[in-house]
Protein backbone atom coordinates (compact mmCIF):
# COMPACT_ATOMS: atom_id res chain seq x y z
CA UNK A 1 0.00 0.00 0.00
CA UNK A 2 1.04 3.62 -1.03
CA UNK A 3 2.66 5.34 1.88
CA UNK A 4 1.04 8.58 3.19
CA UNK A 5 2.69 11.56 2.58
CA UNK A 6 2.39 13.15 6.16
CA UNK A 7 3.23 16.94 7.13
CA UNK A 8 3.15 18.97 10.26
CA UNK A 9 3.79 22.39 10.40
CA UNK A 10 3.98 25.36 13.08
CA UNK A 11 4.45 28.79 12.58
CA UNK A 12 7.77 28.81 14.02
CA UNK A 13 8.66 25.70 11.41
CA UNK A 14 8.35 22.74 9.78
CA UNK A 15 8.20 19.77 12.34
CA UNK A 16 7.73 16.72 10.09
CA UNK A 17 7.60 16.05 6.37
CA UNK A 18 7.84 12.21 5.89
CA UNK A 19 5.85 9.35 3.93
CA UNK A 20 4.07 7.19 7.14
CA UNK A 21 1.84 4.46 7.22
CA UNK A 22 -0.91 6.17 8.87
CA UNK A 23 -1.57 8.97 11.53
CA UNK A 24 -4.12 9.55 14.00
CA UNK A 25 -5.62 13.33 14.52
CA UNK A 26 -7.43 14.78 17.38
CA UNK A 27 -10.23 16.56 15.63
CA UNK A 28 -12.59 18.65 17.77
CA UNK A 29 -15.28 16.35 16.86
CA UNK A 30 -12.91 13.24 18.14
CA UNK A 31 -9.93 11.66 16.51
CA UNK A 32 -9.54 10.13 12.74
CA UNK A 33 -7.03 7.85 11.64
CA UNK A 34 -5.71 8.68 7.66
CA UNK A 35 -4.42 6.38 5.50
CA UNK A 36 -3.02 7.04 1.98
CA UNK A 37 -5.87 7.65 -0.33
CA UNK A 38 -8.31 8.98 2.46
CA UNK A 39 -11.30 11.28 1.13
CA UNK A 40 -10.71 15.06 0.97
CA UNK A 41 -11.38 16.23 4.48
CA UNK A 42 -10.85 19.05 6.96
CA UNK A 43 -11.00 19.28 10.41
CA UNK A 44 -10.13 21.73 13.30
CA UNK A 45 -8.21 20.22 16.19
CA UNK A 46 -8.11 20.20 19.73
CA UNK A 47 -5.07 19.77 21.78
CA UNK A 48 -4.10 16.45 21.88
CA UNK A 49 -1.45 13.92 20.79
CA UNK A 50 -0.67 13.21 17.12
CA UNK A 51 0.07 9.47 16.79
CA UNK A 52 2.46 8.51 13.91
CA UNK A 53 2.59 4.74 12.90
CA UNK A 54 5.57 4.63 10.71
CA UNK A 55 5.49 1.43 9.18
CA UNK A 56 1.93 -0.28 10.31
CA UNK A 57 -0.38 -1.17 12.74
CA UNK A 58 2.34 -3.01 14.84
CA UNK A 59 4.28 -0.10 15.45
CA UNK A 60 4.65 1.54 18.57
CA UNK A 61 3.31 5.45 17.51
CA UNK A 62 5.15 8.33 17.71
CA UNK A 63 3.17 10.78 20.09
CA UNK A 64 3.71 14.53 19.29
CA UNK A 65 1.36 16.58 21.34
CA UNK A 66 -0.23 19.71 19.41
CA UNK A 67 -2.43 22.45 20.54
CA UNK A 68 -5.18 24.30 17.92
CA UNK A 69 -5.09 24.40 14.40
CA UNK A 70 -6.48 22.60 11.13
CA UNK A 71 -5.70 19.40 9.47
CA UNK A 72 -6.32 18.78 5.76
CA UNK A 73 -6.59 15.89 3.70
CA UNK A 74 -6.36 16.15 0.12
CA UNK A 75 -4.53 13.99 -2.85
CA UNK A 76 -1.20 15.20 -1.75
CA UNK A 77 -1.67 13.88 1.31
CA UNK A 78 -2.21 15.11 5.06
CA UNK A 79 -1.53 18.69 6.46
CA UNK A 80 -1.21 19.54 9.77
CA UNK A 81 -1.60 22.81 10.87
CA UNK A 82 -1.50 23.28 14.39
CA UNK A 83 -0.43 26.07 16.43
CA UNK A 84 1.84 24.42 19.01
CA UNK A 85 3.83 21.18 18.62
CA UNK A 86 5.77 20.04 21.28
CA UNK A 87 8.77 17.60 20.22
CA UNK A 88 11.96 17.85 21.82
CA UNK A 89 14.16 18.22 18.91
CA UNK B 1 45.04 73.35 0.57
CA UNK B 2 44.23 71.88 3.57
CA UNK B 3 46.21 72.01 6.69
CA UNK B 4 48.06 69.26 8.40
CA UNK B 5 45.91 69.44 11.62
CA UNK B 6 42.38 69.67 9.25
CA UNK B 7 43.93 66.68 7.40
CA UNK B 8 44.28 64.76 11.03
CA UNK B 9 40.88 65.63 12.34
CA UNK B 10 39.09 64.75 8.97
CA UNK B 11 41.30 61.28 9.66
CA UNK B 12 40.48 60.64 13.03
CA UNK B 13 36.35 61.19 12.48
CA UNK B 14 35.98 59.17 9.44
CA UNK B 15 38.02 56.55 11.61
CA UNK B 16 35.33 56.68 14.61
CA UNK B 17 32.92 56.53 11.78
CA UNK B 18 34.29 53.62 10.00
CA UNK B 19 34.52 51.78 13.95
CA UNK B 20 30.58 52.82 14.01
CA UNK B 21 29.68 51.43 10.45
CA UNK B 22 31.68 48.24 11.26
CA UNK B 23 30.11 47.55 14.96
CA UNK B 24 26.75 47.99 13.25
CA UNK B 25 28.02 45.77 10.21
CA UNK B 26 28.74 43.23 12.98
CA UNK B 27 25.44 43.98 14.80
CA UNK B 28 23.74 43.37 11.95
CA UNK B 29 25.26 40.28 10.68
CA UNK B 30 24.49 38.37 14.01
CA UNK B 31 20.73 39.21 14.04
CA UNK B 32 20.53 38.54 10.28
CA UNK B 33 21.65 35.12 11.48
CA UNK B 34 18.60 34.18 13.95
CA UNK B 35 16.39 36.74 11.62
CA UNK B 36 16.75 34.82 8.69
CA UNK B 37 16.38 31.37 11.01
CA UNK B 38 12.87 32.26 11.49
CA UNK B 39 11.81 33.53 8.57
CA UNK B 40 12.87 30.25 6.85
CA UNK B 41 11.61 28.01 9.53
CA UNK B 42 7.85 30.29 9.28
CA UNK B 43 7.67 29.72 5.41
CA UNK B 44 6.55 26.33 5.20
CA UNK B 45 3.61 27.00 7.46
CA UNK B 46 2.71 30.36 5.42
CA UNK B 47 2.50 28.37 1.98
CA UNK B 48 0.74 25.67 3.51
CA UNK B 49 -1.86 27.46 4.99
CA UNK B 50 -1.76 29.40 1.47
CA UNK B 51 -2.60 26.67 -0.11
CA UNK B 52 -4.97 25.40 2.26
CA UNK B 53 -6.92 28.06 1.81
CA UNK B 54 -6.56 29.10 -1.92
CA UNK B 55 -8.04 25.44 -2.40
CA UNK B 56 -10.68 26.03 -0.13
CA UNK B 57 -11.38 29.01 -1.58
CA UNK B 58 -11.90 27.33 -5.01
CA UNK B 59 -13.78 24.80 -3.81
CA UNK B 60 -16.32 26.56 -1.46
CA UNK B 61 -19.45 27.81 -3.27
CA UNK B 62 -19.50 31.64 -3.04
CA UNK B 63 -22.93 32.57 -2.05
CA UNK B 64 -24.51 35.80 -0.30
CA UNK B 65 -24.01 33.97 2.97
CA UNK B 66 -20.41 33.75 2.32
CA UNK B 67 -17.90 35.56 4.74
CA UNK B 68 -16.65 38.38 3.27
CA UNK B 69 -12.93 38.18 4.03
CA UNK B 70 -13.44 34.94 1.91
CA UNK B 71 -15.60 36.38 -1.12
CA UNK B 72 -14.68 40.25 -0.92
CA UNK B 73 -17.31 42.55 -1.17
CA UNK B 74 -17.97 41.93 -4.73
CA UNK B 75 -16.21 45.30 -5.59
CA UNK B 76 -12.77 46.68 -6.13
CA UNK B 77 -12.95 50.09 -5.76
CA UNK B 78 -11.23 50.85 -2.47
CA UNK B 79 -8.09 49.47 -2.09
CA UNK B 80 -5.75 49.35 1.18
CA UNK B 81 -1.85 49.07 0.95
CA UNK B 82 -0.81 47.51 4.35
CA UNK B 83 2.71 48.86 3.76
CA UNK B 84 5.57 46.94 6.39
CA UNK B 85 8.60 49.04 6.88
CA UNK B 86 11.11 49.13 10.15
CA UNK B 87 11.45 51.17 12.70
CA UNK B 88 15.39 52.24 12.01
CA UNK B 89 16.79 53.62 9.43
CA UNK B 90 20.33 53.05 8.25
CA UNK B 91 19.63 49.76 6.05
CA UNK B 92 20.36 50.95 2.42
CA UNK B 93 17.67 51.25 0.23
CA UNK B 94 15.22 49.17 2.60
CA UNK B 95 13.04 51.43 3.01
CA UNK B 96 12.81 53.21 0.19
CA UNK B 97 12.20 49.89 -1.59
CA UNK B 98 9.25 48.99 -0.06
CA UNK B 99 7.77 52.60 -0.16
CA UNK B 100 8.80 52.92 -3.49
CA UNK B 101 7.05 49.53 -4.83
CA UNK B 102 4.03 50.60 -2.80
CA UNK B 103 4.03 54.04 -4.21
CA UNK B 104 4.09 52.39 -7.80
CA UNK B 105 0.88 49.91 -7.39
CA UNK B 106 -0.89 53.04 -5.45
CA UNK B 107 -0.09 55.04 -8.86
CA UNK B 108 -1.30 52.46 -10.93
CA UNK B 109 -4.56 51.97 -8.89
CA UNK B 110 -5.12 55.54 -8.79
CA UNK B 111 -4.64 55.83 -12.41
CA UNK B 112 -7.45 52.78 -12.78
CA UNK B 113 -9.62 55.22 -10.84
CA UNK B 114 -9.88 53.47 -7.48
CA UNK B 115 -9.56 54.68 -4.24
CA UNK B 116 -6.22 53.84 -1.98
CA UNK B 117 -5.30 53.93 1.38
CA UNK B 118 -2.32 52.87 3.63
CA UNK B 119 -2.21 51.39 6.65
CA UNK B 120 1.67 51.41 7.61
CA UNK B 121 3.12 49.45 9.85
CA UNK B 122 6.59 50.54 10.93
CA UNK B 123 7.66 54.39 11.07
CA UNK B 124 9.99 54.68 8.36
CA UNK B 125 7.44 54.32 5.72
CA UNK B 126 5.53 57.46 7.09
CA UNK B 127 7.59 60.55 6.06
CA UNK B 128 7.41 59.44 2.06
CA UNK B 129 3.70 58.68 1.99
CA UNK B 130 2.53 61.19 3.75
CA UNK B 131 4.02 64.02 2.17
CA UNK B 132 2.72 62.26 -1.18
CA UNK B 133 -1.05 60.79 0.26
CA UNK B 134 -1.26 62.94 3.25
CA UNK B 135 -5.09 62.34 3.45
CA UNK B 136 -4.80 58.56 2.94
CA UNK B 137 -3.18 57.30 5.80
CA UNK B 138 -5.82 55.29 7.82
CA UNK B 139 -3.37 53.82 11.15
CA UNK B 140 -0.12 53.37 11.80
CA UNK B 141 0.75 50.20 13.92
CA UNK B 142 3.65 50.97 16.03
CA UNK B 143 6.17 48.33 16.15
CA UNK B 144 8.45 50.28 17.96
CA UNK B 145 7.97 48.49 21.40
CA UNK B 146 8.62 45.04 19.68
CA UNK B 147 12.00 43.08 19.46
CA UNK B 148 11.05 39.86 18.59
CA UNK B 149 8.07 39.58 15.86
CA UNK B 150 5.56 37.06 17.84
CA UNK B 151 2.85 35.69 16.62
CA UNK B 152 0.56 37.45 18.63
CA UNK B 153 2.03 40.92 17.30
CA UNK B 154 0.38 39.49 13.56
CA UNK B 155 -2.85 38.70 15.36
CA UNK B 156 -3.56 42.09 16.97
CA UNK B 157 -2.72 43.86 13.27
CA UNK B 158 -4.70 41.26 11.41
CA UNK B 159 -7.63 41.60 13.91
CA UNK B 160 -7.62 46.05 13.40
CA UNK B 161 -7.23 44.90 9.71
CA UNK B 162 -10.20 42.77 9.76
CA UNK B 163 -12.15 45.49 12.09
CA UNK B 164 -11.47 48.31 9.39
CA UNK B 165 -12.22 45.86 6.88
CA UNK B 166 -15.75 44.85 7.49
CA UNK B 167 -16.45 48.56 9.28
CA UNK B 168 -14.79 50.78 6.58
CA UNK B 169 -15.85 49.62 3.41
CA UNK B 170 -12.57 48.70 1.56
CA UNK B 171 -12.99 45.93 -1.33
CA UNK B 172 -9.40 44.58 -1.63
CA UNK B 173 -6.28 44.68 1.00
CA UNK B 174 -2.54 44.07 -0.23
CA UNK B 175 0.36 42.99 1.87
CA UNK B 176 3.43 44.66 0.43
CA UNK B 177 7.11 43.99 2.36
CA UNK B 178 10.53 42.76 1.10
CA UNK B 179 11.02 39.33 0.59
CA UNK B 180 14.39 38.35 1.84
CA UNK B 181 16.82 35.75 -0.37
CA UNK B 182 19.76 36.92 1.00
CA UNK B 183 21.87 38.88 2.28
CA UNK B 184 22.25 41.03 -0.90
CA UNK B 185 19.10 40.50 -2.22
CA UNK B 186 15.40 41.80 -0.80
CA UNK B 187 12.64 41.71 -3.40
CA UNK B 188 9.44 44.01 -2.23
CA UNK B 189 6.67 42.12 -2.73
CA UNK B 190 3.32 43.11 -3.18
CA UNK B 191 0.01 40.07 -2.61
CA UNK B 192 -3.19 40.29 -1.93
CA UNK B 193 -4.40 38.99 1.53
CA UNK B 194 -8.40 39.92 1.74
CA UNK B 195 -10.17 38.46 -0.01
CA UNK B 196 -8.58 35.26 -0.45
CA UNK B 197 -7.26 35.06 -3.72
CA UNK B 198 -8.27 32.17 -5.57
CA UNK B 199 -6.57 29.24 -7.46
CA UNK B 200 -7.64 30.07 -10.68
CA UNK B 201 -5.06 26.71 -12.01
CA UNK B 202 -5.61 25.07 -8.72
CA UNK B 203 -9.10 24.28 -10.09
CA UNK B 204 -8.33 23.12 -12.59
CA UNK B 205 -5.56 21.05 -11.26
CA UNK B 206 -7.42 19.03 -8.75
CA UNK B 207 -10.88 18.80 -11.03
CA UNK B 208 -13.63 18.26 -9.82
CA UNK B 209 -12.93 15.29 -8.03
CA UNK B 210 -12.29 17.16 -5.04
CA UNK B 211 -15.09 18.67 -4.90
CA UNK B 212 -16.52 16.92 -2.45
CA UNK B 213 -14.71 17.78 0.95
CA UNK B 214 -15.69 16.80 4.42
CA UNK B 215 -16.04 19.73 7.20
CA UNK B 216 -15.87 18.69 10.59
CA UNK B 217 -17.27 20.29 12.26
CA UNK B 218 -18.71 22.57 9.23
CA UNK B 219 -17.83 24.09 6.45
CA UNK B 220 -18.64 27.36 8.18
CA UNK B 221 -17.37 27.17 11.39
CA UNK B 222 -14.38 26.09 9.73
CA UNK B 223 -13.75 29.10 7.35
CA UNK B 224 -15.06 31.69 10.44
CA UNK B 225 -11.39 30.17 11.85
CA UNK B 226 -9.25 29.48 9.47
CA UNK B 227 -10.00 33.09 7.51
CA UNK B 228 -8.89 35.16 10.30
CA UNK B 229 -6.05 32.85 10.91
CA UNK B 230 -5.11 32.95 7.58
CA UNK B 231 -4.66 36.71 7.55
CA UNK B 232 -2.71 36.51 10.67
CA UNK B 233 -0.22 34.28 9.20
CA UNK B 234 0.28 35.65 6.42
CA UNK B 235 1.46 39.42 8.41
CA UNK B 236 3.47 37.03 10.55
CA UNK B 237 5.72 35.64 7.37
CA UNK B 238 5.73 39.42 6.08
CA UNK B 239 6.88 40.60 9.00
CA UNK B 240 9.45 37.63 9.81
CA UNK B 241 10.16 38.23 6.29
CA UNK B 242 10.98 41.70 6.77
CA UNK B 243 13.15 42.03 9.81
CA UNK B 244 15.40 39.36 7.75
CA UNK B 245 15.48 41.61 5.36
CA UNK B 246 15.97 44.47 7.25
CA UNK B 247 19.01 42.84 8.94
CA UNK B 248 20.07 41.68 5.37
CA UNK B 249 20.07 44.91 3.89
CA UNK B 250 21.96 47.09 6.83
CA UNK B 251 24.99 44.52 6.93
CA UNK B 252 25.31 45.21 3.25
CA UNK B 253 24.32 48.49 3.44
CA UNK B 254 26.98 48.87 6.75
CA UNK B 255 29.68 46.84 5.11
CA UNK B 256 29.77 48.94 2.06
CA UNK B 257 30.01 52.08 4.37
CA UNK B 258 33.12 50.59 6.28
CA UNK B 259 35.19 49.97 2.85
CA UNK B 260 34.07 53.46 1.83
CA UNK B 261 35.50 54.62 5.19
CA UNK B 262 38.31 52.98 4.44
CA UNK B 263 39.04 53.72 0.93
CA UNK B 264 38.50 57.78 2.23
CA UNK B 265 41.02 56.97 5.10
CA UNK B 266 43.70 55.86 2.48
CA UNK B 267 43.25 59.04 0.52
CA UNK B 268 43.65 61.26 3.35
CA UNK B 269 46.50 59.73 4.53
CA UNK B 270 48.12 60.05 1.32
CA UNK B 271 47.25 63.23 1.12
CA UNK B 272 47.98 64.18 4.55
CA UNK B 273 51.67 62.62 3.92
CA UNK B 274 52.28 64.62 0.49
CA UNK B 275 51.14 67.61 2.79
CA UNK B 276 53.98 67.20 5.45
CA UNK B 277 56.49 66.02 2.90
CA UNK B 278 55.97 69.57 0.94
CA UNK B 279 55.93 71.47 4.16
CA UNK B 280 59.49 69.92 5.33
CA UNK B 281 60.75 70.48 2.03
CA UNK B 282 59.59 73.90 1.75
CA UNK B 283 61.30 74.36 5.06
CA UNK B 284 64.32 73.22 4.06
CA UNK B 285 64.64 75.19 0.84
CA UNK B 286 64.14 77.96 3.06
CA UNK B 287 67.10 76.72 5.03
CA UNK B 288 69.47 76.08 2.83
CA UNK B 289 69.11 79.29 0.53
CA UNK B 290 69.41 81.28 4.08
CA UNK B 291 72.40 79.69 5.16
CA UNK B 292 73.89 80.12 1.24
CA UNK B 293 72.49 83.97 1.24
CA UNK B 294 75.07 84.37 4.29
Amino acid sequence: MADLHFELVTPERLVRSEDVYMVVVPGTEGDFGVLAGHAPYMSTLRNGDIAIYRSGMSDTPERIPVEGGFAEVNAQGLTVLAERADTPA
Amino acid sequence: MATLKSLKGRIASVKSTQKITKAMKMVAAAKLRRAQQAAEAGRPYAERMGQVMESLAGKVAISDQSPKLLAGTGRDQTHLLVVCTSDRGLAGAFNSNIVRAARRQAEELIAQGKTVYFYLVGRKGRAVIQRLYPKQIVHQFDTGAIKQVSFADAQEIAADLIDRYITDGIDIVHLLYARFQSALVQEPTSRQIIPVPRAAEGIAASGGADAGVEYEPDEEEILAALLPRNIAVQIFRALLENAASEQGSRMTAMDNATRNAGDMINRLSIQYNRTRQAAITTELVEIISGAEAL
